[in-house]
């Protein structure tokens, strides 16, 4: 069965066809070309899928394309651009949040929902708050000092904040 | 991994998801978060021939309070339960034990009627609505009927809930001031609980055990010990009393009777 559905991603009006089985994050990749969301484990598990879907995070394995007909979607592109860069992105680049990198959409995605929620987390907040998101090379530490650094430095970020409040709304 | 192929369809209302229901028969699941169903669809452990998604229906996401008990409505998502003032003040340990389900991303999906209707018994909400004495709201094309949360869980995965029935309200008594706990034990942050215990403090304890048999179950031991006037730590001893877990890859069914024991005593 084919669903045609209308959504938001990354700000702008978006409408696809899919099959009732098409997964959220193959729409986005495959059909959107927005390849910057990854498929980690593929079940639900390890978080490089993460998305924004109205203001919050969640897996984008195990959320059917057609069951997002409406929705609001931010994914690792719509958080900033090159030179603008949101103070996730930025604190991951300054406190070198990343190794090879394939956690990092996911964990930008998780780490800004969890500013949204909590504004000025501790460690162990920051710890708990990414635990749906596994970083294969291990480098916790320096993404939990990246996440600190976003805290103090603006945020969750413009974009984001936007989402949450336009959900709300 | 893709699911098999099936149809997708959204009801507008509960009565014509209902409607749906009785169309497709067995065929058909009802979907909400999805958090177990789709998983289980990807490894072809469930293949419906339909999925009625009943998520965004507005009828079952009411949260309020009246006359000393919570209205739950089933669409209520893990994540509504562990930030909403209301439920931390009427149902402490809902909203404690809520925050460790899974992990942020899953709690934005999974809801209330989903988990109770899964019956998992290593899930964390079927056992502490069993400490909590609530009460399963669900309607069928006869009409609605409420389900005593003791009598909702019948076995592994299975509960009294017929196949053309929807959870609709989770009811729960007001323990607003009682002392609450929620322990549970697992080997990293995300996992399943191994052995957990909610436990509802104060006159006439209730304690509840995760995955300490085929369905939920109330530890009857410390209950009773409680009452008689044991310490907590007396009472702990009992924890295991009446249970038959099983044993898997994670623990065998000694050391979850061990376990049971031990988190009864540091709740």
């Amino acid at each position: 069965m084919k669903h045609d559905i209308g959504l938001t991603v990354n700000g702008v009006a978006t409408s696809a066809t899919v099959d009732s089985r098409t997964l959220l994050v193959h729409l986005l990749r495959e059909q959107l070309g927005l390849t910057g969301t990854h498929v980690g484990c593929d079940s639900s598990n390890c978080g490089a899928c993460t998305v924004l879907l109205d203001g919050e995070a969640v897996k984008s394995c195990t959320v059917l394309a057609a069951a997002a007909d409406g929705a609001s979607l931010v994914t690792v592109e719509g958080l900033g651009s090159e030179g603008d860069l949101s103070p996730v992105q930025e604190g991951f680049r300054q406190c070198h949040g990343l190794q090879c990198g394939y956690c990092t959409p996911g964990m930008l995605i998780a780490a800004t929902s969890l500013l949204l929620d909590n504004p000025d987390p501790a460690e162990e907040e920051i710890r708990s708050g990414l635990e749906g998101n596994l970083c294969r090379c291990t480098g916790y530490q320096m993404i939990v000092e990246s996440v600190r650094w976003a805290a103090e430095h603006g945020g969750a970020g413009a974009v984001a904040a936007a989402e949450r409040d336009g959900a709300r709304a | 991994m893709i699911p098999s192929q099936f149809d997708y369809l959204r009801a507008g209302s509960v009565e014509q998801a209902l409607g749906l229901l009785t169309e497709h028969g067995d065929e058909a699941k009802l979907l909400a978060g999805g958090h177990s169903l789709l998983p289980l669809m990807k490894l072809r452990l469930a293949q419906p021939a339909v999925l009625v998604d009943i998520r965004r229906l507005p009828e079952l996401t009411a949260l309020t309070e009246s006359g000393g008990v919570l209205r739950i409505g089933a669409g209520v998502r893990y994540r509504d339960l562990e930030h909403s003032d209301l439920v931390r003040r009427t149902a402490p340990l809902l909203a404690t034990a809520a925050a460790t389900i899974g992990d942020p991303q899953v709690r934005a999906r999974g809801t209330v009627g989903g988990s109770l209707a899964h019956a998992d018994p290593a899930a964390d909400l079927p056992a502490v609505m069993l400490a909590l004495d609530a009460t399963v709201v669900v309607r069928g094309p006869g009409g609605t009927r409420e389900i005593a949360i003791k009598d909702f869980f019948v076995d592994l995965w299975q509960t009294a809930l017929e196949p053309d029935e929807i959870v609709t309200e989770v009811r729960v008594p007001s323990t607003e001031g009682r002392p609450h706990a929620y322990v549970k034990f697992r080997q990293r942050s995300q996992d399943w609980a191994i052995v957990g215990v909610g436990v509802v403090g104060g006159a006439d304890p209730r304690v509840a055990l995760v995955n300490m048999a085929m369905t939920p179950v109330r530890a009857t031991g410390v209950e009773v010990a409680l009452a008689d006037g044991a310490s907590a730590a007396e009472a702990a001893a009992q924890a295991a009393e009446g249970t038959s877990p099983v044993s898997d890859l994670n623990a065998d069914a000694d050391y979850r009777r061990h376990l049971s024991r031990a988190l009864e005593a540091a709740r």
